[in-house]
């Protein structure tokens, strides 16, 4: 019906595993491909954006339509790559770098202020003017030394974020 | 001009989906000045998509549970094969053949009595519900249908409706068979919809259409003007709106709590090592579903009819119905959830997210003044 007719292989399993630098179990492996294949209705071997947005709590999130961007049209191994940085196993800087991922959506490798400036909006909505998102940005670009002319790289936000790293973990219900 | 006073007022009738989701939510905790890594830590917003993707609560009430095969192995196989051979080949056409008679006896009673008895609306109108019960009862037998009714009987009065949990289609007929509701129901094409306007309409049905937004209101006019008819056989809702896979329910429309009449609850649980009597309408069409129960070995279920509660001063009609979940939740051994039935239709409405940027921008901005 919608679940999975076909199962996992051990090989198929290993080589997701490597995929995802041994960030998750193989039981997750097993659960998330089960979520996969509930969430790919028709057996495409990708999931689409309607279907990621019939999830309500996600199509509730405000960064929802950024995160489209990142997992529409994602074959399994990939989708497992892209969750690998929320397990509980994965390092600060990966995590860093899934957020460094969010803000750059050009992909150039360098966040500006304007990209910056853009989640902010994606997260505060209407309910913070323009002028006050300058301000709240200038402010804290200031503190931390740069300018608003500034690009950060990768690096950067290694360093602002620091020895305590974001908490960005996700369990991987097993049953 | 843009001023984030636009405060959203959670008023006793919304439920705080959010107080259910993020019971300890970071976004707020940290105080003092305003840093650069306070902006840029996303990580919150990211763990609750991902959690999403990853597990919800939503999708799980519309997951089928497939039975487990248990036939590989050498000898339950052929044991598996003998039970496929009974069940298609011997069950299925007696099953065909029972329904095909009490088809046959229903339409010759009923189309005569429809006719010949026009004049004579109370008569004919009782003769009509047994026929009703008595073809319900026939599709039930074609299952194997064993239903335990538990609780006091429906009696026919006016000012009181029914409300029950819903999973398929066929929760109507296992109802049906032991009173005769009128039933509230969306218009269905093909053969079904042939029986709704037909005989359906003798038991007195409400149609709406869950496309149509103005149809809301007309059909809560009907539903009043039905309950207040003494004659009318009693209202059956599924407040749910959707099937759910009898292991949830899904949140109540309170349009059957704001009736100003009595609602007596049923709750109703299948036996799933039977079948799984789930209708998921998104991968099966009624007929398959029909063909998949009377090609299973039974149906299994239990009916409870529950005390009939009546609102009290001071509720609104959402805790209301929200009450009467929790009974028929309670009584079924259903887990409850916050949704919607109608999301697996249409997206969430923008308010849902946009309380979450009015507490990310207030942190914000409270945290701004802060020097």
């Amino acid at each position: 019906m919608g679940n999975t007719s076909s199962m996992l292989t051990q090989y198929d399993i290993e080589e997701v595993q490597g995929h995802c630098h041994d960030l998750f179990e193989q039981q997750e492996i097993l659960s998330l491909y089960q979520r996969f294949c509930q969430l790919d209705r028709n057996a495409k071997g990708f999931i689409s954006s309607d279907e990621f947005l019939s999830v309500p709590e996600f199509a509730m999130n405000p960064l929802s339509q950024r995160l489209l961007k990142m997992v529409d049209g994602l074959n399994f191994k990939d989708f497992v790559a892209f969750l690998s940085a929320f397990s509980a196993k994965a390092s600060l800087r990966q995590k860093v770098e899934l957020i460094f991922k969010v803000y750059d959506s050009d992909c150039n490798g360098k966040v500006s202020c304007n990209d910056i400036m853009e989640v902010l909006r994606d997260l505060s909505g209407s309910f913070m003017s323009d002028e006050q998102r300058e301000q709240v940005l200038s402010q804290v670009l200031k503190e931390a030394g740069y300018t608003s002319d500034s690009f950060l790289t990768l690096e950067d936000f290694v360093k602002v974020f620091g020895s305590s790293g974001p908490e960005m973990d996700v369990e991987i219900p097993v049953d | 001009m843009n001023s984030p006073a636009g405060k959203l007022v959670t008023s006793r009738s919304e439920l705080n989906i959010e107080d259910y989701l993020l019971s300890d939510s970071s976004i707020n905790e940290p105080r003092g000045k305003l840093r650069l890594r306070d902006l840029l830590d996303i990580s919150p917003t990211l763990t609750e998509a991902a959690g999403a993707i990853v597990d919800d609560s939503f999708t799980r009430c519309f997951k089928s549970n497939p039975p487990e095969p248990w036939n590989w192995n050498i000898y339950l196989f052929p044991l598996w094969c003998c039970g496929v051979v009974v069940r298609y080949c011997i069950l299925f056409p007696l099953r065909c053949f029972t329904l095909a008679f009490g088809w046959f006896i229903f339409l010759t009673s009923f189309i005569p009595i429809h006719s010949l008895l026009k004049g004579h609306d109370r008569l004919r109108k009782q003769i009509e519900r047994v026929l009703v019960e008595m073809i319900c009862s026939f599709f039930v037998a074609s299952w194997t249908g064993v239903v335990r009714y538990h609780g006091p009987r429906p009696s026919i009065r006016p000012k009181q409706v029914y409300v029950a949990n819903h999973t398929s289609m066929i929760d109507f007929i296992v109802l049906e068979q032991m009173t005769a509701f009128a039933v509230i129901m969306q218009k269905h094409p093909g053969w079904v919809g042939l029986l709704q306007s037909t005989i359906l309409e003798s038991v007195g049905c409400i149609w709406f259409n869950r496309s149509e937004v103005k149809d809301r209101e007309i059909v809560a006019k009907k539903l009043r003007d039905h309950v207040q008819g003494a004659d009318n056989n009693p209202l059956l809702i599924f407040p749910e709106g959707t099937c759910v896979n009898n292991n949830y329910t899904v949140m109540f429309k309170k349009g059957a709590f704001e009736l100003d009449c009595t609602v007596c609850p049923i709750a109703i649980k299948y036996n799933k090592i039977f079948v799984d009597a789930f209708w998921n309408s998104r991968n099966q069409s009624f007929t398959m579903h029909l063909l998949q129960l009377m090609t299973s070995w039974a149906v299994v279920c239990e009916v409870w009819y529950l005390e009939p509660q009546t609102i009290r001063p001071g509720e609104t009609p959402i805790e209301f119905a929200e009450r009467v979940r929790d009974m028929i939740s309670l009584r079924a051994g259903l887990k409850k959830v916050p949704w919607d039935g109608y999301l697996k239709y249409s997206r969430p409405s923008s308010k849902h997210s946009e309380r979450k940027q009015q507490s990310f921008a207030e942190s914000i901005l409270v945290r701004l003044e802060e020097k």
